[in-house]
């Protein structure tokens, strides 16, 4: 493989031979090009995927109420149910310490908040410190939400980054006071929510102030919960499940509900959904995988094929390197040789294309499906392993049809 | 050197079998330089297919050098044309991207000779057969006597026991060929074994034992008197 000779036979039929190379060469750069921007392409689709699923903590578990549809111990369906703080405390007590984050919730949904002359229309949200990991919230500015301010029941609030744009323009907002319902309530941070403005339109304060001043009373709205990370997927659905179950029976229970009345009372699971993103997300890989591999393929077919008529057109060169003494295994060798290193060097010159238009255009691409399309190391690193395997399988056929030429046909005069 | 006994070789032609040679017993001692006669289709080709190992026999026994050559594979027939055998062709047969001295290192190269030991014996190789002043040239560069030349100082550079001529002035002209045959006998002037198969009569007689050949038969194996080439150049 390492032998001078055998390099320069492979530059002496490559430069022999210009025009059939550069063609080999450009229909295998071509199908490394397209397998390496469709990858590229699945790749800013998972992103885009993924961000569509990261406004919320993916595995994130939400308890919402309802009016009962079932009758149950004597009363009549179309009761409403309302979470109260004895809900989550009830939760926090028996569950608490299977718990990663926790936080009710007393949600106003739109409210007037302005500063000096600017307003808007806001959703307002009373929640526990945990809130801002189960938004999948992070601070830009500033801080969240406390404990000291859920305590002290303080009029301190956490602004999106949309409100702090639409009130506070390029001021710096922490520590300014905005007014809501008369009241006046000092910034203490700006948040950011990969879910995007919808998500960026809120005001998080602590729920003992929202409760007392927006007369809550002892209402929740709903709860959120995450349980820890698992490193199994399945696990953690296992997991989270049995948590759901049982704190879905507990709180029927708590509330006189029929155990299958789930409009009653709904338990969320993103950790569900979040198996469908993971399926989509297979899906989409193995699909780009397929299709580029085929378009691959098909380069190796067109090297394959230019291989052989090599082969056939050098029949009368093997059967002379046979006659003085070549071994069959040694023309194997040339043949191969040959054709992993055209293989190569034009799948480098498709992949570094390709690596180039992904690195300088991609983040160009800004749709609601497809974020910042890229390839990995460990992507480019298979691609190039699979051009060596593609090269030696192109070359390997012809190869071997080359050293069963028998020398005594080659030689034959025509 | 070469012993043959009762050798048969048929071909299979569609439903009809071709008998080609029928029974050659046939010797070849150390120093010889022997033409083989015979008109198309005499089995003379055939003949030196089976003795070059590019053809096998049907039966019948051949022994070069004290080796049977007998159910050889294609790794072992490779390794055995190399150290026991020189070919020269009536087309030259040389590796037309190859320089001449690339050429004749050829058999070296797949004697798994380190390159410089290969190439400065190749030259000298080419300095015998006079064309060392044309080592970088490619074929296309030479004419059909130094392609010839060329091919020779291939044929030698593994140092061979026999050096196998397949109608090797078929492509010259006769001065050409006088020069040539002149070389042969110089180099079989030197002790090596040479088989010359051949159809032109002025060439066998330059040889020293002439065996004719017809219909898969030798006819007639008589030594010759020996015409010297040089005498024609």
């Amino acid at each position: 493989m390492f032998s001078i000779e055998r390099w320069q036979e492979v530059f002496e039929t490559i430069s022999k031979n210009k025009l059939r190379t550069f063609l080999t060469g450009v229909s295998v750069a071509s199908g490394i090009f397209i397998l390496v921007i469709l990858l590229g392409v699945g790749k800013g689709m998972q992103n885009g995927v993924e961000e569509q699923f990261e406004q919320d903590a993916t595995n994130r578990i939400s308890i919402y109420t309802g009016v009962t549809k079932v009758e149950y111990k004597g009363m009549n369906p179309g009761r409403r149910i309302q979470l109260k703080n004895d809900d989550y405390q009830f939760i926090d007590e028996n569950f608490g310490e299977n718990l990663e984050y926790q936080s009710s919730v007393y949600r106003i949904w739109g409210s007037l908040a302005s500063y000096k002359n600017n307003s808007g229309n806001y959703r307002i949200e009373g929640v526990y410190p945990d809130n801002q990991f189960l938004e999948n919230a992070s601070i830009i500015q500033g801080r969240f939400i406390n404990q000291n301010d859920l305590k002290n029941k303080e009029k301190h609030i956490a602004i999106g980054r949309k409100v702090r744009d639409d009130l506070f323009k390029d001021e710096d907002p922490v520590g300014k006071l905005v007014e809501i319902s008369n009241l006046k309530f000092k910034v203490v941070g700006v948040y950011t929510d990969p879910g995007g403005e919808r998500e960026e339109t809120r005001l998080f304060l602590p729920i003992t102030t929202a409760q007392s001043v927006f007369g809550g009373g002892n209402n929740i709205s709903y709860l959120a919960f995450t349980l820890p990370k698992e490193d199994d997927y399945e696990v953690a659905l296992k997991k989270s499940n049995a948590f759901v179950n049982e704190v879905s029976t507990n709180l029927k229970a708590k509330h006189t509900v029929a155990p299958n009345d789930d409009s009653a009372i709904s338990i969320n699971n993103s950790l569900e959904n979040a198996k469908q993103f993971y399926d989509l997300n297979n899906i989409i890989r193995l699909f780009f995988w397929g299709v580029g591999v085929m378009t691959l393929l098909a380069g190796i077919v067109g090297v394959s094929n230019i291989m052989l008529i090599i082969v056939k057109e050098r029949t009368k060169e093997i059967g002379i390197r046979k006659a003085i003494g070549a071994q069959p295994m040694s023309i194997v060798g040339m043949v191969l040789h040959e054709s992993i290193f055209v293989t190569t060097i034009s799948g480098f010159f498709g992949l570094i294309f390709a690596l180039f238009l992904l690195e300088f255009v991609g983040p160009f691409i800004e749709s609601e499906f497809i974020t910042n399309p890229s390839v990995d190391f460990n992507v480019a690193i298979s691609t190039v392993i699979l051009l060596v395997i593609s090269g030696a399988v192109a070359g390997f056929f012809p190869a071997w049809r080359g050293a069963r030429i028998k020398p005594i046909d080659a030689l034959r005069d025509e | 050197m070469i012993e043959i006994k009762d050798l048969h070789k048929s071909y299979q032609i569609g439903k009809n079998s071709l008998h080609v040679l029928k029974g050659i017993n046939f010797n070849v001692k150390e120093g010889e330089l022997v033409s083989i006669m015979g008109s198309s289709g005499s089995g003379k080709s055939t003949l030196l297919n089976i003795l070059g190992m590019l053809d096998e026999a049907d039966s019948g026994s051949y022994t070069l050098d004290g080796v049977p050559i007998k159910n050889l594979n294609e790794k072992i027939a490779a390794r055995y044309r190399n150290k026991f055998l020189g070919f020269i062709f009536q087309s030259f047969n040389l590796i037309n991207y190859k320089s001449a001295l690339d050429n004749v290192a050829l058999p070296l190269y797949y004697q798994g000779m380190k390159r410089s030991e290969r190439m400065e014996r190749s030259m000298s190789y080419l300095e015998k057969v006079g064309l060392a002043d044309w080592a970088s040239h490619k074929p296309n560069e030479l004419s059909g006597g130094q392609k010839q030349r060329v091919a020779i100082a291939r044929a030698l550079a593994s140092d061979p026991k026999v050096l196998l001529a397949d109608e090797l002035t078929g492509a010259l002209d006769s001065k050409t060929s006088y020069e040539i045959m002149d070389l042969i006998q110089q180099i079989n002037d030197e002790g090596k074994t040479i088989l010359v198969v051949t159809h032109e009569e002025d060439i066998a007689q330059m040889t020293k034992r002439i065996v004719n050949l017809k219909d898969g038969v030798i006819i007639d194996d008589s030594p010759t008197k020996q015409v010297r080439a040089i005498q024609h150049v």
